[in-house]
């Protein structure tokens, strides 16, 4: 079974025992140390590691289709986004009668612009089953016709990037209309309460943050059961040499279809549970800065690992924190400075830094040799 | 009465009605026939009225000067280019100016590009692998599992080629002409018919271009092959038939000691090295 087959591999296990072991610690942490001990771990640090963990889950999705395909999408920020606006949408209609103008049925913001009925595409996000169908289609059938559209005509490379650069730009553009319906420039917030748990409680948000870690897993066991099929390698023979891939049979733009459409879901549950942890969804996750940034957590953990993207997911925004605490000015002068060093120092990443130990070790095996001979 | 009976045998599908996934037929000897076919690109004749016939089983060589439309014949053979008139039929059944590329290509046509292309990355056992006659869907590809039977395969081809020491490496970091020889290995795994081999030695070295006579004579019989080549040392060691292409068309036709005494092919060829 192509999704057990990970379980059985050993760099898998030990990436998700360390990332529930990470769970554990921080959930006990959490809930048993005094608040005064230096060891507790506040609902606000419980919250920002959940935020990362969305991170991370968004730099796996872009890792698959830019590591394993070689597809650089510069547009991934919009599947996050549109996942993100499905769960807002949902988190709105729970408010209620709750909202600043009490109406029982429109949100405020609809309310404020005079409209008197709900628009036709809001209908069912008050069902949670609904909405969280909803997280998983809206970024997965805009993948779909983006990427029908784009691999049936060949476009690859350069051009590929470009166009899901401004299609990005093209939704930030859109969703900033009042017009569309999804709360302009404002987006969507003041959530109350998710499936019942009331958002600003200690224990919601811890387990928002034990669910954003087994979202993490269970993304990083799918990404990783395709790259270690026989999918997955022709992924890699469709990235090194797409026109020999298709004279041995494989039909392409299917693959790099079925892979990016896999992936913009996994953006689109990240985005989700992103929302509730930070409580508010607005067009500027759309903006193409974002979707870039995506990009330089993957490069700067290692491409074509999946756990790379993780690392630098994880090690990017705690350094994004720290620094935009001590001088908010330097970020991003320090991510630009950081993603020159490590493309001209690290070509692989810091997991590269970290496989290219064990490769010394295994350089005496037998097929090495025969390999330089 | 015969032929009454033949219509009335319900459990078969007349012959026009088969899908066109038929086997391919080849009882009446040839598995490729070209006849009378022109292509012209902008006004020239890339090819020029040209009759070609490939046994089943048969190693030819084609042979002729730069521009002569060997490349020009094969695009034709393998669905990339639609030549202006003539026929060519792969077997009696399969009209090949009616289909695609890649259901060329699964029928049973391979065709070996002049530079080596392999999947750098991954090692010389999983580009055997993924060439392999399968069900080459998305689905099924996801699902697959590495049945005995196809472990077999690809240890049966990698002994052909000669590779098998090296199963394990990536294919990058082997020899030029390694990698023509893991390319060929490749069509093999797709099962072919017909081979369209394109230069194979151009780069290699003397003892690489025996390794790839041999190899190449030894699958004659099984498939049918067909060698574009410059090399006339490397065609006189594996030729049984040569054809001399010249202008679009065939010059000469037969054995190499023929057509190097053809006076017509020393003039437009063999001449030049000569």
């Amino acid at each position: 079974m192509w999704l057990t087959r990970p379980l059985q591999e050993r760099s898998t296990q030990i990436f998700l025992g360390v990332l529930f072991g990470a769970l554990v610690i921080v959930s006990a942490l959490h809930l048993f140390m005094p608040q005064d001990s230096a060891l507790y771990v506040s609902s606000y640090t419980v919250t920002l590691l959940g935020k990362y963990l969305c991170y991370a889950l968004l730099a796996v999705a872009v890792d698959l289709v830019w590591g394993y395909l070689g597809i650089l999408s510069l547009g991934h920020g919009a599947f996050f986004a549109l996942g993100g606006y499905a769960m807002g949408m949902y988190l709105m209609r729970q408010i209620g009668d709750r909202g600043v103008y009490g109406d029982p049925v429109l949100p405020d913001f609809m309310v404020f612009l005079n409209w008197q009925e709900l628009p036709w595409y809001w209908a069912g996000f008050d069902m949670a089953w609904f909405a969280f169908i909803m997280v998983l289609l809206a970024p997965g059938i805009l993948a779909l016709v983006f990427g029908f559209l784009a691999f049936r005509s060949r476009v690859t490379g350069v051009y590929l990037s470009i166009i899901t650069q401004a299609l990005t730009f093209a939704l930030m553009l859109a969703f900033f209309r009042n017009e569309m319906g999804f709360g302009g420039n404002n987006g969507l917030t003041d959530f109350k309460d998710i499936l019942g748990f009331d958002l600003r409680t200690d224990a919601t948000r811890l387990g928002l943050f034990l669910a954003t870690g087994i979202a993490l897993a269970i993304g990083y066991v799918i990404c990783r059961g395709i790259v270690t099929s026989k999918l997955g390698r022709v992924s890699v023979a469709c990235r090194d040499a797409e026109a020999r891939t298709r004279f041995i049979g494989y039909r392409v733009e299917r693959v790099q279809l079925f892979v990016f459409v896999v992936s913009a879901m996994l953006a689109g549950v990240a985005g989700a549970l992103y929302v509730p942890q930070v409580g508010i969804i607005n067009p500027s996750e759309f903006s193409p800065l974002f979707s870039i940034e995506v990009v330089v957590w993957v490069a700067l953990g290692g491409r074509a690992t999946l756990y790379g993207a993780v690392i630098g997911a994880l090690l990017v925004n705690y350094a994004k924190t720290v620094f935009t605490g001590i001088m908010p000015d330097a970020w991003l002068f320090a991510l630009g400075g950081l993603f020159v060093l490590v493309t001209v120092f690290l070509p692989k990443g810091i997991a590269g830094l970290m496989s290219r130990r064990s490769k010394k070790d295994d350089t005496d095996t037998p097929s090495a040799q025969e390999a330089t001979a | 009465m015969s032929i009454f009976q033949e219509l009335t045998n319900r459990d078969q599908v007349f012959e026009f009605l088969a899908p066109v996934q038929s086997p391919v037929d080849v009882r009446h000897g040839p598995i490729l026939y070209m006849e009378d076919v022109s292509v012209s690109f902008d006004g020239f004749k890339a090819i020029n009225n040209l009759n070609l016939t490939i046994d089943d089983g048969e190693l030819r060589c084609i042979i002729g000067p730069n521009g002569a439309g060997k490349t020009t014949m094969m695009d034709i053979i393998t669905g990339k280019t639609r030549p202006d008139t003539g026929s060519v039929w792969f077997g009696s059944r399969h009209n090949l100016l009616t289909m695609n590329e890649p259901d060329i290509a699964t029928l049973g046509i391979g065709r070996k590009f002049q530079k080596p292309t392999v999947f750098e990355a991954l090692t010389v056992f999983e580009n055997l692998e993924l060439a392999m006659a399968t069900d080459k869907r998305i689905f099924p590809t996801l699902t697959a599992t590495m049945k005995p039977e196809y472990r077999e395969r690809i240890e049966e081809v990698l002994e052909m080629i000669g590779l098998k020491d090296l199963r394990n490496a990536p294919a990058g970091i082997l020899s030029h002409g390694q990698k023509q020889w893991l390319e060929i290995g490749m069509l093999l795994m797709q099962k072919p018919r017909l081979l369209l081999v394109d230069e194979p030695v151009a780069g290699m070295t003397e003892q690489e271009m025996e390794r790839t006579a041999e190899l190449l004579t030894s699958l004659a019989g099984k498939q049918s092959v067909v060698v574009v080549e410059h090399d006339m040392g490397f065609v006189r060691s594996i030729a049984r038939k040569v054809t001399v292409l010249h202008q679009g068309s065939v010059l000469a036709e037969g054995s190499m000691d023929e057509v190097s005494n053809d006076p017509e092919v020393v003039k437009v060829y063999l001449g030049e090295e000569a």
